[in-house]
């Protein structure tokens, strides 16, 4: 996070060396080196990698199966015995394999859903944004009429009539998530349109390729990768309430959600196996919110 | 304003009315929907659906019967209840709701605000710090592990309240559930509080108030405050439209016996058509609120115009 204070310097000087021919710095190499510096987000950062190459590579180190039963330690706590790391649940699965696998759902379907509302996002807010007039009225008219829906109910009764496939689950989340996106990039599309510098670029003779794609589509791309950071979490979150809700993923496949839906149930009892996938989904969602808040900084110092 | 008002109204109607086609229409559309029979139905429920529903006439007149219905307040019959129709299973259900998210909101527009006020005018002090911190979890952590967390320490260790469930209104069995409310309300709008105090802080009027040498209680309160609690206002319509959101999990939670926890059952039921009736009162719910935010807003700040 930039103080006012350091940024007014960071300026200064950037003015300074620019009179000293400094080299040239384009946005992306700025926007890393101001995100390099916020701690929190490295940090994030770091973590969250760690965190899905354990979901990724763990179930296979680890010597046991998500779904396999160990009949000598039921809802037995953590502990070194038979390697059960976190513990085991009430039906005596291996807890840290069940969140690792949980945890690969969870974050597909994050990535997924991210992925498909993002695209569709784009899509309807950049035809709206270049489109105007009548076209861009209706389409926005739609986006306000999805933004008044309370979209958990909805998801509720697709996943009610629809059923609870795993694909299922990600197009309900994708169908509710894209207005964001689609809104942001509308506006940007249509005030990049008028901006000064597309204007001179144009009287200077620039093709209207170079112009896309060397003004506008690197300045829609700040927004796109902003919001795309703040839509994962988002969605992940969405994912596990429709799952703690029993109406998400269903066993025997599992993810973040089930896992607390789970524990709560037993945790008069055996509260580790609701504390470890809580506290999993809690720092994974801490660290996307962290590097949200990075990714703003660094892209749109103006925000703050 | 009346003319604003009035088209404001009227503008919410195609967004109604297309949020109920959709819904109904989904429920159509569906291969082995609701109204096959390939499911055990008790004959008094078939009863019911059949009068409900009109299923001998084509689609669209059964949507215009529906339509008719709902006009007259029916929300239609329950497809596992076979006593009980929609309308009396909310007429159970509201009050609970109503009570705990209504209960939880006002109480937290008094703490927000209040947390807010301080937290602006003492910055980095321990009770800015507080609401930064009360913000910043409320942000992140979801509700359904803030809950089971307040059940372990409050109920389980502690021992103090329930661990869920209800009766009659008692006071003990609403603590924790309009705790957990309260908390994720306080921690937007402490946040919302403090910035928008601390910006109006910094404007001219509050300057010329304090060059008059008025006592800085007499200049937040008089002053401030007023046009601090504009963003404030307009929270109130998102955060009532989010207590019906997370009432299904809060409710889920506390096992309490509110229109969450009825809309939950019904989708794992798969009881299509109580879901549906709900949806469309939470929909209509919504909208209204949504209408009723934007003419206060209009109503509070002298700079829109209409």
């Amino acid at each position: 996070m930039l103080s006012a204070q350091e940024f007014n310097k960071l300026t200064a000087r950037v003015t300074q060396s620019g009179s000293a021919a400094a080299k040239p710095r384009s946005l992306w190499s700025d926007a890393r080196r101001r995100f390099m510096r916020n701690k929190a987000a490295i940090v994030s950062l770091c973590l969250l990698f760690v965190i899905a190459l354990a979901c990724i590579v763990g179930p296979w180190v680890l010597p046991h199966a998500f779904d396999s039963a160990d009949w000598d330690a039921m809802s037995m706590g953590p502990s070194l015995k038979n390697a059960h790391f976190w513990g085991t649940d009430e039906a005596g699965r291996d807890l840290l394999v069940r969140c690792l696998i949980g945890g690969r759902i969870s974050l597909t379907v994050g990535l997924l859903a991210t992925l498909a509302s993002v695209s569709l996002g784009i899509a309807w807010g950049a035809t709206a944004g270049f489109l105007g007039g009548k076209v861009d009225a209706v389409m926005m008219r739609i986006v306000d009429m999805m933004y008044a829906i309370p979209y958990l109910l909805i998801a509720i009764l697709l996943v009610t009539i629809l059923g609870r496939e795993f694909y299922l689950v990600v197009i309900t989340i994708t169908v509710f998530s894209w207005m964001d996106m689609a809104r942001v990039v509308r506006g940007q599309t249509l005030s990049l349109r008028s901006m000064e510098y597309v204007e001179a670029a144009r009287a200077m003779g620039v093709s209207t390729t170079r112009i896309i794609f060397g003004h506008i589509v690197p300045n829609l791309l700040g927004v796109v990768v902003i919001y795309t950071t703040v839509t994962v979490p988002g969605v992940i979150l969405t994912e596990s309430v429709l799952s703690f809700l029993g109406l998400g993923i269903q066993e025997p496949m599992t993810s973040w959600g089930v896992l607390i839906q789970d524990g709560a149930k037993v945790m008069e009892v055996s509260p580790w196996i609701l504390l470890f996938p809580a506290a999993l989904l809690s720092v994974t969602l801490y660290c996307f919110n962290f590097i949200g808040d990075g990714m703003r900084d660094a892209l749109d110092p103006k925000e703050r | 304003m009346w003319s604003y008002t009035l088209r404001r109204v009227l503008a919410t109607l195609p967004t109604m009315l297309a949020v109920i086609s959709v819904c109904y229409f989904l429920l159509h559309a569906t291969p082995g929907g609701p109204f096959d029979s390939e499911r055990q139905v008790s004959a008094a429920v078939l009863a019911n659906l059949q009068a409900k529903y009109h299923l001998d006439l084509p689609l669209w007149q059964q949507y215009l019967l529906y339509l008719q219905s709902l006009l007259h307040g029916d929300l239609g019959a329950s497809f596992r209840y076979a006593d009980w129709s929609v309308n009396d299973l909310v007429a159970n259900a509201l009050p609970v709701s109503a009570a705990i998210g209504g209960g939880s909101l006002i109480l937290s527009m008094f703490i927000g605000v209040g947390l807010g006020i301080v937290a602006a005018l003492r910055q980095n002090s321990l009770a800015d710090h507080f609401v930064m911190l009360i913000g910043n979890v409320g942000s992140a952590v979801p509700s359904f592990i803030i809950g089971p967390v307040l059940i372990i320490v409050f109920a389980i260790l502690l021992k103090w309240l329930p661990a869920g469930g209800w009766h009659d209104f008692e006071l003990r069995f609403m603590v924790l559930p309009m705790a957990l409310l309260t908390f994720i309300n306080v921690s937007v709008i402490g946040r919302v509080m403090r910035g928008s105090l601390i910006e109006v802080m910094h404007s001219n009027f509050i300057r010329t108030a304090r060059a008059k040498g008025l006592p800085t209680r007499v200049v937040v309160l008089r002053h401030a405050l007023k046009p601090a609690l504009l963003p404030v206002v307009s929270l109130i319509g998102p955060l009532a439209i989010s207590s019906i959101t997370s009432a299904l999990v809060t409710e889920t939670v506390f096992s309490l016996p509110g229109l969450g926890k009825l809309i939950v059952n019904g989708a794992g039921n798969r009881d299509y058509t109580l879901v549906l009736g709900l949806v469309v009162l939470v929909a209509v719910l919504t909208v209204a609120l949504n209408l009723l935010v934007d003419l206060a807003y209009a109503w509070l700040d002298p700079k829109i115009r209409y």
